[in-house]
């Protein structure tokens, strides 16, 4: 599944990291790198981005951007 | 000799506030040559002969916004003496990431570890010595929230600028990467030398494939050749792309380096109170309310409960120094045509915008407050969505709320926007976001025709700014700017006190910005105005100012305006001036109406203007195109004077239907 499906409250951990260009390049920086654990903090008021949590500090990205990454092992937190 | 350090790190890593720390207000803010990324400058506090440059806040050396470029450009072309990168040790992992790519720059480098008071009071703790080994740069732990440790960081800094210590690793890979980092060293070592790069840091970023490098090191084919068959290898051995396998190399790297260095009990105090805090100002219900509350009360404070009565001082002491001046001229028994120059033009202009100073600096001490407090980072999460139906993102918003302060720095903020669509959108909308300099005119008709509903005229006022903005997106995404908006990938710091001293020499230097205005554009052509109104074509003076060359240009224009409500031309006069500087307006009309004082002025308004078409004058002055300050600026960010003279006509337009509508409507129901 990809990291958009992931219901707030819930972890996983990341598998590959799609998509292309400046973009993908950006989330790989931001350290959302395979193997990383990944949980979802929140969904902003109106439906969209989403509020991640991964190494210790807090990412939004939107959930286009977030059906790139490939995730498994949802966990609850 | 004297010593040039770089500042770099992470964005929210404390890097302002270090920088205010080493420099107090020793700073001088200009661009990076060729860009618009802001670039300070300070001489340090503790070593007169050191200076510091605050380069832009980065997560990475990548070739992707023109922040990154810069960095990596200054460090490679400038030669500092030593890079200070300041790390936010709360948030390490991440941090060090940048780290890792500057020390491939073979530049002394000294970490300082920021934050490290809030590590220790949430029961954490950094082995600063083995990390310190581990990475082969001296590291300082520091606050500059709380000024602890600059004084060691600077004593390493000087030491390993002076000594000439460079970073003792730069090899963090293992297997595959590592073969091919050396293998294409040994290809390009000549070109590299050539340009200029660090063998090492060139040779990383051509295994990433990084396109500006590869142009740089003007590569033959055969060479380029090679590269793509040491990396498609690579490619192939780890089952990833050279990308994914270098930022995953330098991930693991530090992921091991923090597990025996970093003892981490559970999240930091502040990340902790930061989810209990953004449980309400980001709710989902009341996440929206409570940003509109915050952006209703901060006017409130600027305009009624604060700013009106420290107005009134500032008036009184500039009416009074005015007259002192106009006193001691009479004594002097200077030229009368002197004395209208320096009371009527010059004092009676310049000081009525400068009564308008305390507003602008009470502004900017909101506005930094909301930035430094991370609350900004909130707002584009939060409104990202709403924007992004007009085809902007979240980040947009935050040059557009800068634009309520002064259109020229927001115009100028949208250098961070890394696509050139948005950037040219937000560029054009800003303007529409009401800046301070439009602030005395509001001040003067709200104080002629809406003394008793002055709060909720001004609300009104900001709120069509932003509604005409919403409009004007919706039509020029489906017409002008077609195409995908931008990727929006944001950190959210954690919320954090705002530092004092940060805050204070935001306003100074917002003040100073203002003040130095009013004494350049608005100085001048209160002059000129002045000359204009005083002065007849035969170039003498006139008893009465209707008889003026500029009162011929305002009448030929005036009829323009006879549907917006407003046929005076003295009116269509300032509305001239407004291009030079938005408060020239209030000095034109103050000039124009011969109006000594305040209350004198605001009766001359109240013959010139109904009620009603007061707001249409409101509407068509908040709307139509920015001052020339901000025209320059946006000819500058859009690259071409066509497209901001396009900029300009759309924006003047919109003015002109806008407040059209206001007065034909209003008509209507007013009879």
């Amino acid at each position: 599944m990809t990291l958009d499906q992931l219901a707030p409250k819930k972890s996983a951990t990341i598998t590959a990291v799609g998509g292309i260009g400046a973009l993908r390049r950006h989330l790989l920086d931001m350290g959302l790198t395979p193997g990383t654990k990944v949980t979802v903090r929140k969904v902003a008021p109106m439906g969209d981005p989403i509020e991640l949590f991964l190494r210790g500090y807090v990412l939004t990205i939107r959930k286009e951007d977030a059906a790139n990454i490939e995730i498994h092992g949802v966990m609850d937190v | 000799m004297s010593i040039l350090f770089a500042l770099a790190g992470n964005q929210n890593s404390g890097k302002t506030t270090l920088f205010n720390r080493l420099t107090g207000s020793n700073q001088h803010v200009g661009n990076f040559p060729g860009v618009t990324v802001e670039k300070k400058e300070g001489r340090l506090l503790l070593r007169k002969d050191a200076f510091v440059v605050d380069l832009p806040g980065i997560y990475s050396l990548s070739p992707y916004t023109a922040e990154e470029v810069v960095t990596r450009d200054f460090i490679v072309k400038e030669h500092p003496d030593a890079i200070i990168n300041i790390v936010d040790a709360t948030n390490i992992e991440r941090n060090l990431y940048l780290s890792l790519q500057l020390m491939e720059l073979e530049i002394p480098m000294v970490i300082a570890l920021n934050m490290m008071d809030e590590v220790r009071a949430s029961g954490n703790s950094i082995k600063v010595k083995a990390l310190s080994e581990a990475l082969g740069v001296p590291i300082v732990p520091i606050s500059a929230g709380k000024n602890e440790g600059i004084h060691e960081l600077v004593t390493v800094a000087v030491k390993i600028a002076t000594e000439k210590q460079k970073p003792k690793r730069q090899d963090f890979c293992t297997g595959e990467i590592h073969k091919a980092i050396h293998s294409i060293a040994h290809i390009i070592e000549d070109h590299a030398a050539a340009a200029g790069y660090p063998v090492r840091f060139a040779s990383t970023k051509m295994v990433e494939g990084d396109e500006p490098m590869q142009k740089e090191l003007k590569l033959h084919d055969n060479e380029l050749r090679l590269i793509a068959h040491i990396t498609r290898e690579m490619e192939e051995q780890l089952h990833t792309d050279r990308e994914a396998a270098l930022a995953d190399m330098r991930y693991q790297f530090i992921e091991n380096v923090c597990a025996s260095c970093v003892i981490k009990k559970g999240e930091s105090l502040e990340q902790l109170r930061s989810e209990k805090i953004d449980r309400i100002l980001t709710h989902k219900y009341f996440g929206i309310p409570i940003f509109l509350g915050i952006m209703l009360l901060i006017f409130l404070l600027t305009f009624s409960v604060i700013g009106a009565p420290l107005q009134s001082l500032f008036e009184a002491g500039i009416d009074a120094a005015t007259g002192w001046f106009s006193r001691w001229l009479e004594r002097m028994d200077v030229n009368p045509a002197l004395h209208s120059l320096l009371i009527d033009g010059v004092c009676t202009g310049v000081g009525s915008v400068l009564s308008f100073l305390p507003l602008i600096v009470l502004l900017f001490f909101f506005l930094s407050i909301l930035e430094d407090s991370g609350y900004m980072a909130r707002v584009a999460f939060v409104m990202d969505k709403l924007l992004r139906k007009i085809g902007l993102s979240g980040r947009s918003f935050v040059p557009m709320l800068i634009g309520f302060g002064c259109s020229v720095p927001a115009i100028m903020a949208t250098r961070t926007l890394s696509s050139e669509r948005d950037r040219k959108m937000t560029i054009l909308l800003t303007p529409f976001m009401s800046c301070s300099a439009k602030l005395p005119i509001y001040g003067m008709i709200t104080a002629a025709f809406f003394e008793k509903q002055a709060g909720i005229v001004m609300f009104s006022i900001y709120i069509l700014g932003m509604l005409v903005a919403v409009l004007s997106g919706l039509l020029l995404k489906k017409t002008v700017f077609k195409g995908n908006p931008v990727p929006f990938v944001m950190e959210l710091p954690a919320y954090r006190f705002p530092a004092a001293k940060s805050v204070l020499i935001h306003m100074w230097e917002k003040g100073k910005d203002f003040i130095r205005k009013a004494f350049t554009i608005i100085f001048l052509s209160t002059i000129v105005i002045w000359f204009l109104q005083s002065f007849g074509w035969n170039f003498q003076m006139v008893e009465n100012s209707a008889d003026s060359i500029l009162a011929s240009i305002g009448n030929l224009l005036a009829p323009l305006f006879i549907p917006l409500g407003f046929s005076d031309w003295k009116i269509s006069t300032a509305l001239i001036t407004g291009f030079t500087a938005k408060e020239s307006v209030v000095s034109t009309l103050t000039i124009l109406t011969g109006a000594a004082e305040d209350a004198s002025l605001y009766s001359a308004l109240q013959s010139l203007f109904t009620p009603l078409s007061a707001l249409s004058f409101l509407a068509f002055t908040i709307l139509y195109m920015p001052c020339v300050a901000a025209f320059a600026a946006s000819k500058q960010e859009l690259g071409s004077l066509k497209s901001a003279l396009l900029t300009a006509a759309y924006q003047t337009g919109a003015a002109y239907v806008v407040a059209l509508l206001i007065y034909q409507i209003g008509r209507l129901f007013i009879g």
